[in-house]
């Protein structure tokens, strides 16, 4: 997260110009798309789908990059073309600085068992295999004897709150409880990278918050570059530390998740944006006015931390609106918080009538 | 004077017409008996359609249906020599197989034979009730001295089974990751289930000697060949698309996949499409009898032939069991593997 010393500014993953088009001749239709023909045309004019648009993404190093979008918006798309199960029409994907588009068969398969694990949204089990064996398989395409795998599978299905579930088959274990294995069965392959397509988008809603909080426990150890595909922004906003928005296969806003809650640039994004309870998700580092030489102003009603939400925030001053705060970030104080401004921050957004709320 | 006489004249054909030879080829009973019928008053109501026959009678030179079928017959036989140089040695150790085997049930005494077939059905299905009944069945069957027919109608149906999946899982893989070859085989599997079981046995006949047992071994694969094939295919290309693509995303090789998950994810399919071949398999055992197959069949054909309805229905009766014991195994089996997997 936000200050966290393991976060560094290296790009793990970077994308550039990454167009897909499918249909019967992509590379024709793409010089349409280059034309600038837009996605119904394409579909209207030359039966092509237009699945990505000139996305260009950087992935920093131990960050949780969050795509969102709705259905059809291509980010599951996306997401396969990083480890090629969907090959580009054109563009380029880089990982640590290496073309993936140019691996051959052999060196694709090592990028795949070595570098990235994926999770899924029906979390895809085997179902003739114990949750132990589902959770080795990663290990097990590399070779590693059945009693190695084993061995390391049960030490990550005990991370993940299965303990003594290895024997078990994956249809005796509820739906949150087999996603647990798909996330076991990623931390497995020990990879630097997760791609997490809409993992927790099949379970119900009190699991999934559980999920979130188990992915981010997880993360604070761990520090994976996360890549977290999602359509639900309250998931996007809880997880990302880089939040990516994609309508019709392009990129419609990226960047820091409180900034764009703030800073919408697109009715699209306002859509989304006006529907959610502002309060939880918004920090105080957001919306603080930050110190100036004047120093700490002697009429303060006490310290909030950086990181609080505005929620904490208003039931700490008893919604009154006159008090004002010294925010605090490793024991220094780094800001003042009006609560007049954090009640203007509030202030909801109105859905556009040209968004997509008008479907 | 024919009803088409007319449209030979009216082309002016009539002379090509009465320059023809007479057709060579045999003559059938019915036909004979019809030239010297008396014959009907010509009207619209009863005229006969145009067919080959009928064009003959009004034009000498006009091929008949007889003629058809001599052609049908003598391609055959001038193909007959090459396809059994050919086919001869390629299915020989079939007959090899087949003999081994009936003889392999028919020298174990009876003692050993019968613990052996309940631990068989023991492993396969996992259930005392199932033993039970089998034993009460073999029992009966032996009783009433069918127990040597008996087991050459299972050794014949245990290597045609056998081989049928050997060959049959296969062709069916293949199958399942080629549509092009799907396209082509399909209209064959659909040939081979719907010819019926009789036809079979008439190229054979001609190809190989009535005597050697893998004529009626060749006609029982390929009428029980179908179903494993088929639901091999199927089964693969049922496999969860979400799987494949973990399989893949894991870096699994083709090979990796094929036997870690997709044949296991398609057992389910492929031992129903055992489970048919079997049952298959038993159904063409006893037509097969008709060309000196071993077993029930033969107490079946004897029944018929020699109007001994008694030895007709006891035989038909053991086929009866044999079924329900094969039925009942397989399907204990596939239940205990869809028990194991179900999602």
């Amino acid at each position: 997260m936000i200050g966290d010393a393991a976060v560094t500014d290296n790009v793990k993953i970077s994308i550039r110009n990454l167009y897909k088009i499918f249909g019967a001749d992509p590379k024709a239709a793409l010089q349409h798309v280059l034309d600038g023909t837009s996605k119904p045309d394409l579909l209207k004019e030359h039966g092509h789908v237009l699945g990505l648009r000139d996305i260009n993404v950087d992935i920093r190093e131990g960050d949780i990059t969050v795509i969102m979008g709705l259905s059809g918006s291509g980010k599951s798309t996306l997401i396969r073309h990083l480890n090629r199960l969907i090959e580009p029409t054109a563009g380029q994907v880089d990982v640590d600085g290496e073309d993936v588009l140019a691996y051959g068969e052999e060196k694709l398969r090592n990028l795949r068992r070595q570098i990235m694990s994926m999770v899924f949204q029906k979390f895809a089990l085997l179902p003739h295999r114990t949750v132990a064996e589902n959770a080795g398989t990663t290990l097990g395409v590399r070779g590693v004897s059945k009693r190695e795998y084993l061995v390391e599978a049960d030490k990550w299905l005990d991370r993940v709150g299965l303990h003594g579930y290895g024997k078990h088959y994956p249809h005796q274990l509820s739906g949150g409880m087999q996603q647990r294995v798909g996330i076991a069965r990623a931390l497995t392959s020990n990879s630097p990278i997760m791609l997490m397509d809409e993992a927790f988008s099949a379970l119900d809603p009190l699991i999934r918050t559980d999920m979130q909080d188990l992915l981010l426990e997880l993360q604070k150890e761990l520090h994976k570059t996360i890549v977290f595909i999602t359509h639900d922004l309250d998931e996007a906003l809880k997880l990302a530390d880089h939040l990516v928005i994609l309508k019709d296969g392009y990129v419609v806003q990226q960047g820091e998740p409180q900034h764009i809650l703030l800073n919408p640039n697109d009715p699209y994004i306002e859509d989304f944006v006006s529907d959610i309870n502002r309060a939880r998700v918004l920090r105080v580092r957001s919306i603080m006015t930050p110190l100036d030489d004047s120093g700490v102003p002697p009429e303060a009603h006490g310290e909030v931390g950086f990181d609080d939400t505005l929620e904490s925030m208003i039931a700490r001053s008893g919604g009154d609106t006159s008090h004002s705060y010294v925010v605090v970030q490793n024991g220094k104080p780094v800001g003042t918080l009006e609560m007049t401004s954090l009640v203007r921050a509030l202030v909801p957004r109105i859905a556009s009538e040209s968004g997509a709320r008008k479907y | 004077m024919a009803t088409y006489d007319f449209l030979f004249n009216g082309l002016g054909l009539r002379g090509w017409c009465d320059g023809g030879k007479t057709s060579d080829a045999p003559v059938s009973m019915a036909d004979l008996l019809a030239k010297t019928g008396v014959k009907e008053e010509q009207t619209i109501w009863n005229l006969p359609f145009p067919s080959l026959n009928e064009l003959n009678d009004a034009c000498g030179s006009m091929a008949q249906s007889r003629d058809v079928t001599k052609g049908v017959e003598d391609g055959f036989l001038a193909a007959k020599d090459a396809l059994r140089f050919v086919l001869d040695p390629l299915t020989q150790p079939l007959s090899w197989i087949l003999d081994f085997t009936l003889a392999a049930f028919e020298v174990t005494p009876w003692w050993i034979m019968f613990p052996l077939l309940m631990v068989v059905v023991y492993l396969a299905s996992k259930s005392v009730r199932l033993v039970g009944f089998v034993t009460v069945c073999l029992l009966f069957l032996a009783l009433v001295d069918h127990y040597d027919h008996a087991m050459q109608t299972l050794a014949i149906i245990f290597v045609c089974a056998v081989l049928c999946v050997l060959f049959g899982v296969p062709i069916g893989i293949a199958m399942s990751r080629s549509d092009r070859l799907q396209r082509i085989t399909i209209p064959v599997l659909d040939m081979l289930q719907t010819l019926p079981p009789f036809v079979y046995l008439i190229p054979l006949i001609f190809l190989f000697s009535v005597t050697e047992p893998k004529l009626y071994g060749i006609a029982i694969i390929l009428y029980a060949i179908v179903p494993v094939i088929r639901l091999t295919d199927l089964g693969i290309r049922l496999v969860d698309k979400d799987v494949i693509e973990a399989a893949d995303s894991f870096g699994m090789t083709d090979r990796q996949k094929l036997f870690g998950v997709q044949i296991p994810l398609a057992l389910p399919n492929i031992m129903a499409g055992v489970n048919q071949t079997i049952m298959m398999s038993l159904a063409m055992v006893v037509i097969a009898s008709l060309v000196s197959a071993p077993g029930l069949g033969v107490l079946v054909l004897r029944g018929i032939r020699n109007l001994e309805l008694g030895v007709g229905l006891v035989s038909g009766l053991g086929i009866v069991l044999l079924a329900i014991i094969l039925d009942r195994v397989t399907k204990a089996a596939l239940n205990r593997v869809n028990a194991a997997q179900k999602q």
